[in-house]
């Protein structure tokens, strides 16, 4: 197959996915066999893809013309390569962990939101495989429409009142910051493209390029940059597996996908590191850093920790985007892969806690290690990752992060990944050792369920459990391959040679 | 002062433009209203047909002797603007003969109030 | 028969007119007009083809030769213009069906059908004529055959909207009526390009530029610019909901294209917007327009209304382009007046099949609709989603066009206050799409079945439209280019 139509069927095979899913409602086995299948479809294309890219063919399309000059098209890169692969091979553990989930909670609308689901990751692609900022703002905005009925799902007034919040605060910043931005480049440069060593260079000076760039990173709010990172704690509202793919893997990332992407390739990092004019962005992303994991401490339901550990992880990426340095952007790529594969292990767990359990405040994790071990243990693996401590693949990223702060003479910037550790440490740690060391309580009346057998094992669904296992399974082996992930990423930084 | 006399057209045409607008804005019976419209259409008419006057110049109809005739142009077109007119009013007094059976009065605050009950 | 296409333009559905009043039989009287009206864009589509091949056409009413006699002059402006109104005139008609024997009063039915084929023809002729005493019988004609078509509301407040609208489009008329008078005194013409040219030497008398405020305050008030635009939102709500559909299609539309016409090829664009303020006092009414109607449309209880006030605030982004008085300006403002058309007569067409299925529009009404009537509802989110200008609609090519233009002028201060307009348009769409879908049902509802399917195959065409013209932003933007180009080259006065 001719590898530009290769890129549009990664995306179109999602939506493809929907179709079926959606006319599927009535035969639930057969359904989800379906989105299966076409989770485990993508995977295939996507490593296609690769083998492509790593023989050095050029991928690319360009679709159609939608206004003068700019065209929806797609292409392959480095960083997009790896979302691409992160975001579609969670898929697949996500659907068999969605399909446990739904049927353990009883609950309903379940066609309408495997839909949602797959439209939402046909989404993403797109997102990962834009050429131009057109289509990353077209596809970037389907992903903001198409995950609202997912975090609205439950149908609640609560559930109404989130997605006011999470429509609201995203809808704002991506048009008017975002579009604003895009048309702001446009009419400088009168262009759209991606292109290694950015496009501005030239046509802005410094001010302008300060300015430009504030719009794009807090226009870009599914990154999560404080103030604009409410609607991230307000999303946990969703079901747990729509805030394990969704809100650890897929929204998230594409924020900060945008934003690292736009660094390198519409601004470049030169540019801003000549004109210093992205240091205010790495005191915005260390506030972010900080303020988040404090945040997180504070917070007893666990989802709610765990979301503000992600708006704290997200801003580590767009912290390695700012430094400007070859380091830093490597460190922030890989931590999209990192944080990726470990937060949902965590989530992943959260939701496993709720629906075997029915717990969710973490002060009633008291002893559940010994009656769901092997949950927990992959908890542990993945905070480790999250903390960034050897041997998971956290600690790669987090080590190209400091390369990057010292590259760029920002040794207090470095303080503040270490102290960030530590806090991350303080909130993930006391759930693991609450769950193993704490004695379980006499009688379990949380949530009224009482436990009658008393100390047996009581593990999540295996549906539930084997996706556990896999991603946990998959921080460690990030440690190893994280060299991969780094000679993937390296052409996104080798210096262009000049004509 | 031979302006102001010469153009006296021009100034029956702004009173009675104004007297019509006035009438339309201030009145809320709803047919002096109509009749305020018609009064302020009718200055247009006679803008029209007055500017068409040629000095010295006859009726625009051929005839022997005669060289300069009056402008016949404006005078067509008010024709189809008579009509324009006629057929305005009349559509609106036929929807304020509906209004008063529905709403029982022609008086524009008075509807209002009863709109404002149910 | 293909050299009188023009004329056949506005004759086809003028004499049709009459031969509805003459019919007795409901289905017969339907099925002419229906066949009138796809015949009418069918010729609207041939003639932009001959114009696209041939250039501007230029046709002389019985044979008599411009400027002595009435002139059609078609060019691409005015083919784009002709092809929405047509098109939206008779895909409204087929959608018609079901709506008209819903909500049309008894004995009205042909009446309807009337005043119907003349107000398109109306709206047709204003478009076509290059004669300005034309504009204004035409103007008359489609105003007087829409102010009946109002008044068939069920509501008796049809008939106070139909009133007020009555009034304040004889007095926009009548200013319009003035300002020709007085163009005429000066110029001794009525064809619009014979007064381009003999413009150019009495452009600074005083009756030229009292006509200019004359007429600018007239198409103003047909146009419901703000503040003129009190006639519309109560004419929209009471109106028969394909009356609403297809005025809100049409209308204001044409009124645009009289303003663009006049202002920028009678006048000619460095009188009209350097000489005279007109671009600072069309920005300004134009934000003032797009803040107040979407803030009000924020609080309005029946969604009818609220569309209207949408349409108020939509009219505001049009002038908005028109008033950067730039191509990039002018091409937003031209293809945001045929995305809109596309998208709110749509939206009035989702409303009407709620009407056809649940009698009311009251919002109160609606809850929990969504459920029941997934396409309609479905219809209505593109929709939304066009207003609020999402890419991939085609609200999102004019949105981004306008910001292009007032970036490329310098008014990047405008270019954030346009976006944030749009983020007002969320708050009011999402309103309605929360009521529709969280809400439950309000109790004594019975179960409502989809709306049916002769009302939704044009509904969803409309869908498709609105899509299209997003994604392929293209094929709008680049005959809007093409007009903007050729307005923005011509004109006489300087």
């Amino acid at each position: 197959m001719e590898g530009g139509t290769l890129l549009v069927v990664a995306v179109a095979l999602p939506l493809a996915g929907a179709l079926a899913v959606s006319l599927l409602g009535r035969w639930p086995n057969v359904r989800e066999a379906s989105s299966l299948a076409t989770a485990a479809a993508l995977f295939s294309v996507v490593c296609s893809i690769l083998g492509r890219h790593q023989a050095g063919e050029p991928l690319e399309i360009e679709l159609i013309e939608m206004l003068p000059g700019l065209s929806i098209a797609f292409e392959i890169e480095p960083l997009g390569m790896l979302f691409a692969l992160v975001a579609s091979g969670l898929w697949i553990v996500t659907t068999v962990y969605t399909i446990g989930y739904m049927r353990a909670h009883k609950e309903v609308n379940q066609t309408r939101f495997f839909t949602c689901f797959a439209v939402a990751i046909a989404a993403t692609m797109g997102v990962a495989l834009a050429r131009n900022l057109l289509t990353l703002f077209l596809f970037y905005e389907a992903l903001t429409l198409s995950t609202y009925p997912l975090v609205t799902h439950a149908g609640t007034r609560e559930a109404r009142d989130a997605g006011r919040v999470y429509l609201g605060i995203l809808l704002t910043t991506s048009v008017l910051f975002l579009l604003f931005a895009i048309g702001w480049t446009y009419s400088l440069t009168g262009t759209l493209e991606f292109e290694p060593g950015g496009i501005l260079r030239g046509h802005a000076d410094p001010l302008m390029i300060g300015v430009l760039l504030a719009l794009f990173a807090f226009g870009a709010g599914k990154a999560a940059l404080m103030p604009f990172h409410g609607w991230l704690p307000a999303a946990m509202v969703a079901p747990t597996p729509v805030s394990a793919l969704l809100h650890a893997v897929a929204v998230v990332k594409a924020g900060v996908f945008s934003i690292l992407k736009i660094v390198v390739y519409i601004f470049g990092i030169e540019l801003l590191a000549e004109t210093a004019m992205s240091d205010w962005l790495v005191y915005v992303a260390s506030f972010t850093i900080i303020a988040a994991s404090l945040v997180a401490l504070s917070k007893d339901n666990l989802k709610a920790r765990l979301a503000y550990s992600t708006v704290s992880q997200l801003s580590y990426i767009v912290l390695g985007a700012a430094l400007a340095t070859s380091a830093g952007v490597l460190g922030g790529g890989m931590h999209i892969a990192m944080h990726a594969v470990g937060k949902i292990t965590l989530f992943f767990v959260a939701g496993a806690i709720m629906v075997t359990l029915h717990k969710t405040e973490i002060s009633d994790m008291r002893g559940i290690g010994r009656q769901m071990p092997i949950t927990m243990a992959c908890f542990g693996i993945g905070a480790i990752s999250i903390i960034g401590l050897p041997p998971m693949g956290g600690s790669w990223s987090k080590w190209f992060l400091l390369l990057g702060t010292i590259d760029a003479g920002m040794l207090p910037v470095a303080a503040v990944l270490i102290v960030s550790s530590l806090l991350n440490i303080a909130y993930l740690m006391p759930v693991v050792a609450r769950a193993f060391f704490a004695p379980l309580p006499q009688t379990d009346t949380a949530a009224g369920h009482v436990d009658a057998q008393g100390r047996g094992i009581q593990e999540a669904p295996l549906l539930c459990l084997i996706p556990i296992c896999l991603t946990a399974l998959g921080c460690l082996a990030l440690f190893f391959y994280a060299d991969a992930i780094y000679q993937l990423l390296k052409p996104m930084v080798t210096p262009m040679v000049t004509l | 002062m031979t302006d102001v006399l010469g153009l006296f057209n021009y100034w029956i045409v702004i009173v009675l433009m104004m007297t019509g607008f006035y009438i339309v804005i201030a009145r809320h019976n709803l047919i002096k209203k109509l009749i305020g419209l018609s009064v302020f259409q009718v200055s247009v008419f006679l803008l029209y047909i007055t500017i068409g006057v040629v000095d010295g110049g006859t009726a625009p109809i051929v005839a022997e002797g005669y060289a300069v005739y009056s402008n016949p142009l404006p005078s067509v077109l008010i024709l189809t603007a008579i009509v324009v007119g006629v057929a305005t009013i009349a559509l609106g007094l036929a929807l304020v003969v509906r209004i008063q059976e529905e709403y029982g009065t022609i008086e524009e605050d008075e509807i209002q109030a009863r709109d404002h009950q149910a | 028969m293909f050299e009188h296409l023009a004329p056949l333009q506005v004759v086809v559905p003028l004499l049709a007119s009459p031969v509805c009043a003459l019919i007795r039989h409901r289905r017969t009287v339907h099925a002419l007009t229906l066949l009138v009206t796809t015949l009418t864009f069918g010729i609207s589509l041939m003639l932009s083809v001959q114009v696209a091949q041939g250039g501007v056409i230029s046709y002389a009413m019985g044979g008599w030769a411009a400027p002595v006699g009435i002139e059609y002059r078609i060019d691409a402006l005015t083919v784009l213009v002709l092809m929405i109104v047509s098109g939206i005139g008779a895909l409204v008609m087929w959608y018609s069906h079901e709506s008209l024997d819903i909500e049309l009063p008894h004995g009205q039915y042909a009446r309807f059908h009337v005043m119907y084929l003349l107000s398109l023809s109306g709206l047709l002729g204003i478009v076509i004529t290059g004669d300005l005493f034309n504009v204004f019988v035409f103007l008359e004609i489609s105003a007087l055959s829409s102010y009946v078509l109002i008044s068939l509301g069920r509501d008796r407040r049809a008939l106070t909207a139909a009133y007020r609208y009555l009034i304040m489009g004889t007095i926009g008329a009548t200013f319009i009526l003035i300002g020709i008078g007085l163009m005429y005194m000066m110029t001794g013409t009525l064809n619009m390009a014979d007064m381009a040219v003999r413009l150019r030497g009495v452009a600074e008398t005083r009756t030229v530029l009292a006509a200019f405020g004359f007429l600018t305050i007239g198409i103003g008030i047909k146009m419901a610019l703000f503040p003129f635009h009190l006639w519309l939102p109560n004419a929209y709500t009471y109106a028969p909901s394909v009356v609403t559909a297809f005025l809100a299609g049409t209308a204001t539309k044409v009124a645009v294209y009289v303003l663009l016409r006049f202002s920028l090829s009678v006048y000619g664009v460095e009188f009209s917007f350097e000489r005279m303020p007109l671009s600072a006092i069309l920005m300004v009414l134009a934000l003032v327009a797009m803040f107040s109607a979407s803030l009000v449309a924020i609080f309005q209880q029946d969604v009818k209304r609220l569309l209207a006030y949408s349409s108020v605030a939509q009219i505001g982004y049009m002038v908005l382009g028109i008033s950067f008085a730039s191509v990039l300006g002018l091409t937003g403002g031209i293809v945001h007046m045929a995305n809109h058309a596309v998208m709110k007569a749509m939206l009035f067409c989702a409303l009407g099949c709620v009407v056809a299925r649940i009698g009311s529009t009251h919002i109160d009404d609606m809850r929990g609709i969504g459920r029941d009537m997934p396409l309609t509802m479905g219809a209505f989110v593109v929709g939304g989603f066009s207003l609020i200008g999402v890419p991939g609609t085609a609200g999102f090519i004019s949105k981004w066009y306008l910001v292009q233009a007032a970036l490329a002028s310098g008014y990047w201060p405008i270019a954030a206050l346009i976006l944030a307009s749009s983020l007002l348009a969320v708050v009011y769409v999402w309103k309605v799409i929360e009521v529709a879908w969280f809400e439950a049902p309000p109790p004594g509802r019975r179960q409502v079945r989809e709306a049916p399917l002769s009302m939704l195959v044009p509904l969803w065409l409309l869908v498709v439209a609105t899509v299209w013209f997003g994604v392929d932003g293209e094929l709008t933007s680049g005959l809007a280019r093409r007009a903007a180009e050729a307005l923005l080259g011509s004109g006489g006065a300087a």
